[in-house]
C-alpha cells in the first residue's frame, strides 16, 4: 500500500446522504476476480445514461472531476453491501479520500486498506465545505494526516479522528496482514487452548 | 483473562469478545480469532490471489466453508451457464477451493445454497462462535448468539492466512421487542420497523442485542430475518441469546455436537446469556403490539411506513439532509408525497434471499397463495434460499401451490437480491421483494424495490398491487 502524508488538491461535491455501495459500484461489476479498472465504472448508474453517454450533471462528468483527489459526500457514506470493489473504484478513479460526517463501519475498514483516507467531520464543517464547492469548483484542501488536519483555503484548520493503529498504517503503507502474521506465537497459543469448534471437512 | 472480567457482569457480546481476544497490544486493536469463515465465489477471487502473491496458505481450511451463491444462476443446473463472466468466476472458486484444501458446496451439490442459509442448515453456525464472511449479511448467524460479521475481501485474505481479524471492540445497543406480534405481522415487518425508527445509518459502530418477549417467541428462522437485516441499520452485527428454541434447531444436524460433545456444549452455551446486571451502551425499544405489516418506499432500507400509511411528504419534514434524501427518493420511485402505496401496481413479486428464503417464508407465501391465482401480468419468482429447503418444500408440495398459481419455482441462490445471475428486473419495473436492500438499481438497473415479508408479497402477487396481507383470508 502506498503510505499516505498529505494530500492537497480539489475537493469534488457529492451532497447526498447515504450513499450505498450499490450506488458506488453496481453489482454487475462484480464478476471481476481483479481489483484493477473499477474507476470506470464507479457510480456507473448515477454517472452514464443507460445507453453508456455520460449524465453531464453529474459531479464526476464535470470539467476537472478527474484529477480530484478528496471526495466530499452526505451523511452515512459507505453504507450496504460489504463490497471492497466499492475502495478500489474509488482509488482507481483517483480519490484518495472521502470527507464525510459518518462511515459505514465496513467501508470505513475496506478504506483504509486500500490507502483511502475516511476523514469524519461535523455537520456544520461538511456543510461549509458543500458551500466552498459550490462557489468555487476548483477549490483545494490539505489534508495532513500526522497532525489529523483538514485546512481550508482561508487558513482555518479543522482536526478529524483516526485511530492510533490505522493512522500508523496509512503513514507508513503498512498492510495489516504483515501485522496479523507476527502474532504465530499468539494465534497459536490460542488455537492449543481451543480446539476447532467445527470441522467443515467432514459431516 | 484480565481479574476485572471475573466478577463484572458481563453482557453476551462482551462474553463472545473475551471469549475470542488472541491478544491486544496497546493502542493496537484486538486480535479477534474467528471460528468459522464462509466463503462465496464474489468476494473471494482478489483474497485467494494475495495468498498466491505471498505464497501463504490457508492456515484453518476445516474451519473454512464455501459455496457458490451470487452470481449462480437459478435456472435448471443442467442448462448452460449464460454470462461468461459469471462463470468464470464460479469456476475461479472451484479451483481456488481445490488448491487451497476448502470444502466447497458447490454447483451439483444437493447442500449448496445461499451462504447464510446453509451455514445455520448444516449446523456450522453454533453459540459462542465468531462468523466471518465477505457478505454484510453475515450477520444473520447472529440469531444463535454467535458473533457473526460482514468484512472486505482484505479481511476475507486476512482470515484466510491467519484466522484472525484485527478489531476494535463495537458499543453495544440493546433493541428490546416488547409484546407480541399480531396475526399477519412477521420478524421481517419487525426489523423493518426498527430501521424505521432508527435510521440507515442509526446502528453504525454497534452491535444490537436483540432481546424481549416478542424475540423469544421467535422460530429460529425468524430470529434470522431480524438478525440478517441489522446491517441495514448500519449494525456490525445483530445478535439473540441463544435457549431452548435455539438448541432445538440445531440438534441432530450434520455439523451440530453429538453424544457427549452435544451435552459439555449446551452446559457452555447455556452460560452464554448477558448476567443480571449487565447492560449494552444504548437502548432501543419497540412495541410489536402496535405493529402492522411495514412496506418500504424509498431507497434505503430506513425508508418504511406501515403498509396503511401514506408515503411522506417531503416537505412535511423539518430536516432538510432528510428532506432532500426523501424527496431524490420518491423522484427516483415516481411516487407522489401524501398518497397511499396500498393500490400501488406491481410488475414483479420475488420471494426469497438470505433474508426471507427459508422454509416458513416460503410456507407462509403458499398458505396465501393456495388455491389463488397470480395476477395476469406479474411475474413471480419463488427462489428457496438453499438446494435443501427446494426439496423439503417440493417434499411437501408447496412447488405445486406456486407453480398452479402462476409464479416460478427456482434453483437456489441469490437472484433478485443483487440481480447478479440474470434474475433482475426491468428498468421502471416495480417489484414487492422480500430481500432486504431497496437501494437504487439494485434488483436490476433502473428497478424499483419495495421491501415487505413474504406474506404482503404474497398478496401482491395475487392482487398485482400493494395489498395488506391482513385483507386476504387463508383459503383452505
Amino acid at each position: 500500500m502506498e503510505p499516505f502524508t498529505t494530500l492537497t488538491g480539489r475537493l469534488l461535491a457529492l451532497p447526498v446522504d447515504n450513499v450505498d455501495t450499490d450506488q458506488i459500484i453496481p453489482a454487475r461489476f462484480l464478476k471481476t476476480t481483479s481489483k484493477a479498472g473499477l474507476g470506470q465504472d464507479l457510480f456507473a448508474d448515477w454517472r452514464y445514461h443507460p445507453d453508456g453517454s455520460p449524465r453531464p450533471d453529474f459531479p464526476l462528468n464535470q470539467p476537472g472531476a478527474q484529477g480530484a483527489p478528496i471526495l466530499l459526500a452526505g451523511d452515512n457514506f459507505g453504507c450496504g453491501s460489504s463490497r471492497e470493489h466499492a475502495p478500489w473504484a474509488l482509488a482507481d478513479f483517483g480519490f484518495r479520500a472521502v470527507i464525510s460526517t459518518s462511515f459505514a463501519d465496513i467501508f470505513r475498514n475496506n478504506a483504509l486498506k486500500n490507502g483511502l483516507l475516511p476523514v469524519v467531520v461535523d455537520a456544520q464543517t461538511q456543510q461549509q465545505l458543500f458551500s466552498l464547492a459550490q462557489e468555487d469548483p476548483a477549490v483545494r484542501l490539505v489534508i495532513d494526516l500526522a497532525s489529523q488536519t483538514l485546512v481550508l483555503p482561508d487558513g482555518r484548520r479543522v482536526s478529524f479522528p483516526i485511530d492510533g493503529f490505522s493512522k500508523v498504517c496509512l503513514l507508513e503503507g503498512m498492510d495489516e496482514l504483515g501485522y496479523l502474521l507476527k502474532q504465530e506465537a499468539f494465534i497459536a497459543g490460542y488455537e492449543q487452548r481451543h480446539p476447532p469448534r467445527v470441522d467443515t471437512r467432514i459431516g | 483473562m484480565k481479574d476485572d472480567l471475573v466478577n463484572r457482569p458481563r453482557t453476551l457480546f462482551e462474553k463472545i469478545w473475551d471469549d475470542h481476544v488472541v491478544t491486544e497490544e496497546p493502542g493496537s486493536p484486538a486480535v479477534l480469532y474467528v471460528d468459522l469463515h464462509l466463503v462465496h465465489e464474489v468476494t473471494s477471487p482478489q483474497a485467494f490471489q494475495g495468498l498466491r502473491q505471498r505464497g501463504l496458505k490457508v492456515r484453518r481450511p476445516g474451519q473454512t466453508v464455501a459455496t457458490l451463491d451470487h452470481s449462480i444462476p437459478t435456472t435448471p443446473p443442467e442448462l448452460p451457464i449464460q454470462d461468461e463472466l459469471a462463470a468464470r468466476q464460479m469456476a475461479q472458486l472451484e479451483s481456488n477451493c481445490r488448491e487451497f484444501g476448502i470444502p466447497l458446496h458447490g454447483m451439483h451439490d444437493p447442500t449448496r445454497g445461499i451462504v447464510h442459509v446453509i451455514g445455520p442448515e448444516l449446523g456450522l453456525t453454533q453459540p459462542g462462535m465468531t462468523i466471518v464472511c465477505g457478505d454484510s449479511h453475515t450477520s444473520t448467524h447472529g440469531a444463535f448468539g454467535a458473533l457473526a460479521f460482514g468484512i472486505g475481501t482484505s479481511e476475507v485474505e486476512h482470515v484466510l492466512a491467519s484466522q484472525c481479524l484485527l478489531q476494535r471492540k463495537p458499543q453495544t445497543c440493546e433493541v428490546r421487542v416488547e409484546g407480541r406480534l399480531a396475526p399477519g405481522v412477521s420478524a421481517k415487518d419487525v426489523i423493518l420497523a426498527l430501521i424505521t425508527q432508527i435510521g440507515a445509518g442509526g446502528g453504525t459502530g454497534t452491535v444490537f442485542e436483540y432481546t424481549g418477549p416478542a424475540i423469544r417467541a421467535l422460530s429460529m428462522e425468524e430470529r434470522m430475518t431480524i438478525c440478517n437485516m441489522s446491517i441495514e441499520a448500519g449494525a456490525r452485527a445483530g445478535l439473540i441469546a441463544p435457549d431452548d428454541t435455539t438448541f432445538s434447531y440445531l440438534a441432530g444436524r450434520p455439523h451440530a455436537p453429538h453424544g457427549a460433545v452435544w451435552e459439555a456444549s449446551l452446559l457452555v452455551w447455556r452460560r452464554l446469556p448477558g448476567d443480571p446486571g449487565a447492560a449494552c451502551d444504548r437502548l432501543v425499544t419497540l412495541d410489536a403490539d402496535r405493529l402492522e405489516p411495514m412496506i418500504t418506499y424509498g431507497t434505503n432500507p430506513g425508508m418504511g411506513i406501515p403498509i396503511t400509511a401514506p408515503v411522506p411528504d417531503p416537505d412535511a419534514i423539518p430536516d432538510p439532509g432528510q428532506r432532500q434524501a426523501v424527496r431524490k427518493a420518491l423522484a427516483y420511485m415516481a411516487l407522489a408525497p401524501g398518497r397511499p402505496l396500498l393500490g400501488h401496481p406491481v410488475d414483479v413479486v420475488f420471494i426469497g434471499s438470505c433474508t426471507n428464503g427459508r422454509l416458513s417464508d416460503l410456507r407462509q407465501a403458499a398458505r396465501l397463495m393456495q388455491g389463488r391465482t397470480v395476477k395476469a401480468g406479474v411475474r413471480v419468482l419463488v427462489v428457496p434460499g438453499s438446494q435443501q429447503i427446494k426439496r423439503q418444500a417440493e417434499a411437501e408440495g408447496l412447488h405445486r401451490i406456486f407453480q398452479a398459481a402462476g409464479a416460478e419455482w427456482r434453483e437456489a441462490g441469490c437472484s433478485m437480491c443483487i440481480a447478479m445471475n440474470g434474475d433482475q428486473l426491468q428498468p421502471g419495473q416495480y417489484a414487492v421483494s422480500t430481500s432486504n436492500r431497496n437501494f437504487e438499481g439494485r434488483q436490476g438497473p433502473g428497478g424499483r424495490t419495495f421491501l415487505a415479508s413474504p406474506l404482503t408479497a404474497a398478496a401482491a402477487a395475487l392482487t398485482g398491487a400493494v395489498t395488506d396481507p391482513r385483507t386476504l383470508e387463508v383459503r383452505s
